[in-house]
């Protein structure tokens, strides 16, 4: 993994995109990498589309403009899934997209020809297993099954340093369980 | 061995080095995108972590003028801001230059209003290039982080006894999450040492007057000594530096050079984008392309001479500007370059870009351009146009 890892996430603000892409980036830190996370901050509302990056290298990080032709895009948020998202996507492009429909519906409607589409039901994950529709870390899982950039287990380990403190373990482990589960229902196309 | 990194944003990186300094005042108002500097080292004093006082005040012009009064008293001080906060602190920024207090202030470069904007230019700290204080300008948050340690002992330094701005880009350095190398407290505590004024209020056996009305008869002389000061900063800033390098292991010098010794053009540009110029630079030298770069991290005292020594043997030269001065005649990066060769005998053929105003993105695809121009403006050996405007609609 020697080339320059780049990951753009689309979300709404408050739906934690930020999150996921630090998480993301913060696992790989972890695992020795070179990272970047940042957010693409415009005007800063709740319920706004906006956008998160990821950079993860085997080498120091020179750049600092935002990502224009990421490897993976991650679509947070079901309604977020237009054109909009494929810009800069290239041939070998991954798109990971929060939505109950199978990859070729999504694949149909958004006119995608690039590399691989995965689909998986995030919002109904997470509101099954911590009890609200909390979609950003259950497509960390989907992303890691699809383009292994980080292990699980270091993944896991991030969601549980930074939940445990705030919700206690019970709703930590929820969590880790609803990663792990979006990992194993994700549905490739 | 392999280095712990821990990540951190350029603001909690800024924020990490005064915790480590632990200046004895710290005067702040929170502005955007410097909030976080001043939130996570309150944080650092509520948690007993520093023992730093603390003087929340309720606007920039009292925090500076908080910062004046506690150096005045002997205390190493800092404060920090960005924008509109540095603007508001204006009139005390230079009474803080011309009373000689070695105040470091990091500075999260944000577009002035207006029109209103959050984002990152640098027309907040070009304005006050001339104020007085020292200012260097940081790539990353690695950089920040280290600058603002070494920017004590700079400030500090008896033959130069400034102000420094420690400067890191709004958002793009200040809320983005890098991994970064911490020092141990005890190595920057053993580094910076201990602040020893030479005058102080608070020294009654050596009472002295800070302040007075200073006319006809001494302002002149005052800012003369000012002037000289920055003079020979530029001699010992080297010197510090180097004993931060010795320290900590490093390379820091008034400017850097990136594949500059056989590059025929080069880009002269500063802070975050100067990272994102390297990307270009490497990409069109793996095409066999013979460019390079120059980073000035110091723009006061600006490092006229060396800037002048490394671009002596280019043939053409842009400078990007990430602010503009309205003078018609270029940005303020542009304009202390072409003044600094203005003597050299061997001059490079010189351009202007200014860019980024307001945060607008630049990529490398656009910086390649500016290469692939100045190899066509050396080749043709002409100018076609001094200040250009780099991703303006």
């Amino acid at each position: 993994m020697d080339e320059l890892i780049e990951i753009r996430w689309h979300g709404r603000g408050g739906q934690g995109a930020k999150t996921a892409a630090q998480f993301l980036a913060e696992a790989a830190l972890e695992e020795g990498k070179y990272i970047q996370a940042f957010p693409e901050y415009g005007p800063e509302r709740a319920g706004a589309p906006m956008r998160a990056y990821t950079r993860i290298s085997n080498q120091p990080i020179k750049i600092h403009s935002a990502i224009r032709s990421p490897r993976a895009v991650v679509v947070i948020d079901p309604t977020l899934a237009t054109s909009l998202v494929l810009e800069g996507l290239g041939k070998d492009g991954l798109l990971i997209i929060n939505s109950s429909d199978s990859p070729d519906e999504l694949r149909k409607r958004l006119n995608y020809k690039g590399g691989k589409l995965a689909t998986v039901d995030a919002n109904r994950i997470s509101l099954e297993a911590v009890g609200r529709e909390m979609p950003n870390t259950p497509m960390l899982g989907a992303l890691l099954k699809v383009f292994p950039v980080v292990s699980m287990e270091a993944i896991e380990k991030q969601v549980r340093a930074k939940f445990l403190k705030k919700i206690g373990e019970e709703k930590t482990e929820a969590n880790i369980q609803a990663v792990r589960r979006a990992h194993s229902e994700v549905k490739l196309g | 061995m392999t280095i712990k990194r821990v990540p951190l944003t350029g603001d909690q990186a800024a924020a990490e080095a005064m915790r480590q300094i632990e200046p004895d005042v710290l005067a702040a108002y929170p502005i955007t995108p410097q909030t976080e500097i001043v939130m996570t080292f309150s944080q650092f004093v509520a948690d007993g972590r520093v023992k730093t006082e603390m003087i929340p005040v309720e606007s920039e012009h009292s925090a500076m003028s908080a910062c004046v009064g506690a150096a005045s008293a002997g205390a190493r001080t800092m404060t920090a801001t960005s924008a509109n906060g540095l603007a508001l602190m204006w009139e005390i920024v230079y009474i803080a230059a011309s009373t000689r207090l070695p105040i470091v202030m990091p500075v999260v470069n944000r577009a002035l209003s207006g029109p209103i904007n959050i984002h990152c230019d640098h027309s907040d700290t070009m304005g006050a290039r001339d104020s007085g204080w020292l200012q260097v300008y940081c790539e990353n948050a690695q950089e920040v982080y280290e600058s603002i340690i070494s920017a004590v002992r700079i400030a500090e330094h008896p033959e130069i006894l400034l102000p420094i701005m420690v400067c890191q880009d709004g958002f793009i350095t200040s809320h983005a999450v890098e991994g970064l190398e911490i020092f141990d407290d005890q190595k920057v505590k053993a580094f910076i040492g201990e602040y020893k004024p030479r005058f102080s209020l608070l020294d009654t056996d050596n009472p002295v007057t800070v302040g007075p009305l200073d006319l006809q008869d001494y302002y002149f002389e005052h800012k003369r000594q000012q002037s000289e000061a920055m003079e020979k900063a530029l001699s010992i800033i080297p010197s510090v530096l180097g004993k931060f390098n010795k320290a900590f292991n490093r390379n820091y010098g008034l400017v850097e050079s990136y594949k500059l010794d056989d590059a025929e053009v080069a880009v002269v540009v500063m802070s975050s984008t100067a990272g994102t110029a390297k990307a270009a630079v490497d990409n069109l030298r793996a095409k066999g392309l013979k460019v390079g770069l120059l980073r000035p991290r110091f723009f006061r005292p600006f490092p006229k001479k060396v800037i002048v020594q490394a671009l002596s043997n280019l043939k053409a030269v842009s400078a990007l500007d990430r602010s503009e001065s309205f003078s018609t005649q270029g940005g303020p990066l542009f304009v202390e370059l072409k003044s600094a060769l203005y003597e050299s005998d061997r001059q490079p053929l010189l351009n202007n870009h200014i860019f980024g105003l307001g945060g607008r993105d630049i990529d490398v695809g656009e910086i390649e351009d500016v290469f692939k121009d100045l190899i066509k403006v050396a080749k043709n050996n002409k100018v076609e146009r001094l200040v250009n405007y780099l991703g303006v609609r």
